[in-house]
């Protein structure tokens, strides 16, 4: 038998929900404009810029990690925030992961309402940023799931929280690290333990969220 | 203001030498054409002639390559930063409808809501129009789920609702049976007589041309080739090109 978790589950839980949570809000708050930006205007470049979101969707965490790393470590550009270490940095590391994908969704979703919409908008005299909002709107399925989508990449994600948080007990620990660190000490009972928690989690933000869809309230 | 027959009316619309290019390919070729108040104007042509490239260009939803858009005494552009209210004066009813995914009451509602009217006069307004276009019973319907008809019918609604200067149909009977055609074609005439306002109707169909429109244009490879009285276009041709059109349209 191995020894009992020293730290605390609930907290490591929580922390895990408060990081991706936040990163997800983040990435979506600044993915999904860019998505329907994206997605609808027409501009020279266009095709290219969504091959770099799509291909973005392969961004690997660890790159995410480093270039947070590199920005706010002491010597980096951004150093003196000192926020090196902290949910903050991994927050950011997990909003550049969140940004592409739900971007990209976002950019296949407003493509896929029907062009009329946009042009019956405008025609009833919408101005271009009502008109967006409308065909956002139209979309509402599809940004609900680029958001999920986002969620889930962040929540699943442990090299980024790993590089920029560093698996502090108490402090940057969240469910993806704890299980690299479980494993690692050969304690393959509570990794697993932690990956359930990890699925259930999970689970249970996509739920809620369908709950709140299927009300309406989303 | 022009003179007509000795009497005053506004002109609404005027276009003059609009060009429509598409790298090589001219949609719309040097176009003018001038619409008072109370006109109903048919505009005929094969597919592929530029009538809705004009109507997009009119709703100023495409700048024009060249040529410029006079509307209520106003030169018109798209680079206007309130080309929206521009706008806000006519209404253009695409020749696919387009439902929003909401209920038909909120798909009508839309201009008059973007317009900041107040909540009472659009439950009013709406009202009036779901029953004059017959869609009282549908009021709480997902506008996606009417059928054809039904949803030209909305889309007709939603457009004259905010009561623009001009209205632009483009097809907007294709496919409907008489009883639905009907409807829609009173509902243009209750929308013109109001006075202040004129209406222009794409259309294919030559009778639903002589039904409705004092005017007409015929319009071929972009250009206008015939333009005068709905009568006479079939009757006295000027073109051979009218001519061929007016009686391959006229056997079906």
């Amino acid at each position: 038998m191995v020894d009992v978790i020293t730290y605390d589950v609930v907290q490591v839980t929580i922390l895990s929900l408060y990081v991706s949570g936040s990163a997800t809000i983040l990435g979506a708050l600044i993915g999904v404009p860019l998505g329907a930006a994206i997605g609808l205007k027409e501009f020279g470049g266009k095709g290219l810029l969504k091959t770099i979101t799509y291909t973005m969707y392969g961004f690997p965490p660890v790159i995410s990690g480093l270039f947070i790393y590199y920005v706010f470590s002491r010597a980096g550009p951004l150093g003196d925030f000192g926020i090196l270490f902290t949910p903050t940095a991994m927050i950011l590391a997990q909003t550049l992961l969140v940004i592409p994908l739900v971007a990209g969704v976002t950019i296949s979703s407003v493509s896929e309402v029907d062009r009329n919409i946009k042009n019956t908008v405008l025609s009833l005299g919408a101005s271009d940023r009502q008109a967006t909002f409308t065909v956002i709107k139209e979309a509402w399925v599809g940004v609900i799931t680029a958001v999920m989508i986002g969620f889930g990449r962040a929540i699943a994600e442990v090299g980024a929280a790993y590089m920029v948080g560093g698996n502090i007990e108490g402090k940057t620990r969240v469910l993806t690290t704890a299980i690299m660190l479980e494993t690692r000490m050969g304690h393959f009972e509570y990794a697993i333990g932690l990956g359930v928690v990890l699925l259930i989690v999970a689970c249970g933000v996509f739920l809620f969220m369908r709950w709140l869809q299927e009300r309406e309230l989303l | 203001m022009v003179a007509r027959e000795g009497t005053t009316v506004n002109e609404i619309l005027r276009t003059e030498g609009l060009t429509k290019e598409y790298g090589k390919k001219v949609a719309v070729s040097d176009v003018s054409i001038s619409v008072n108040e109370g006109d109903v104007i048919g505009i005929m042509g094969p597919s592929g002639s530029g009538k809705s490239t004009f109507f997009r260009l009119i709703n100023m939803l495409e700048p024009p390559t060249k040529g410029t858009v006079v509307l209520d005494g106003k030169e018109i552009s798209t680079s206007d930063s309130d080309v929206h209210m521009t706008r806000r004066k006519m209404a253009l009813v695409l020749q696919k409808p387009a439902a929003m995914n909401r209920s038909v009451f909120n798909n009508i509602a839309f201009g008059l809501q973007l317009r900041g009217i107040e909540d009472e006069e659009v439950e009013r307004r709406v009202t009036d129009y779901l029953g004059r276009l017959g869609l009282a019973e549908s009021k709480e319907r997902n506008a996606r789920s009417l059928s054809g008809g039904e949803m030209q019918r909305m889309c007709f609604a939603r457009s004259v609702i905010v009561e623009p200067k001009l209205i632009l149909l483009d097809e907007f009977t294709a496919n409907l049976d008489p009883q639905n055609i009907s409807i829609l074609e009173n509902a243009v005439r209750d929308f013109v007589k109001r006075g202040d306002a004129a209406a222009m109707i794409i259309t294919h169909n030559p009778f639903q041309a002589k039904r409705l429109c004092d005017r007409s244009v015929l319009m071929m490879d972009g250009e206008f080739i015939e333009q005068g009285e709905t009568s006479k276009i079939f009757s006295s041709p000027s073109d051979e090109r009218t001519k061929a059109f007016v009686s391959g349209e006229m056997v079906f």
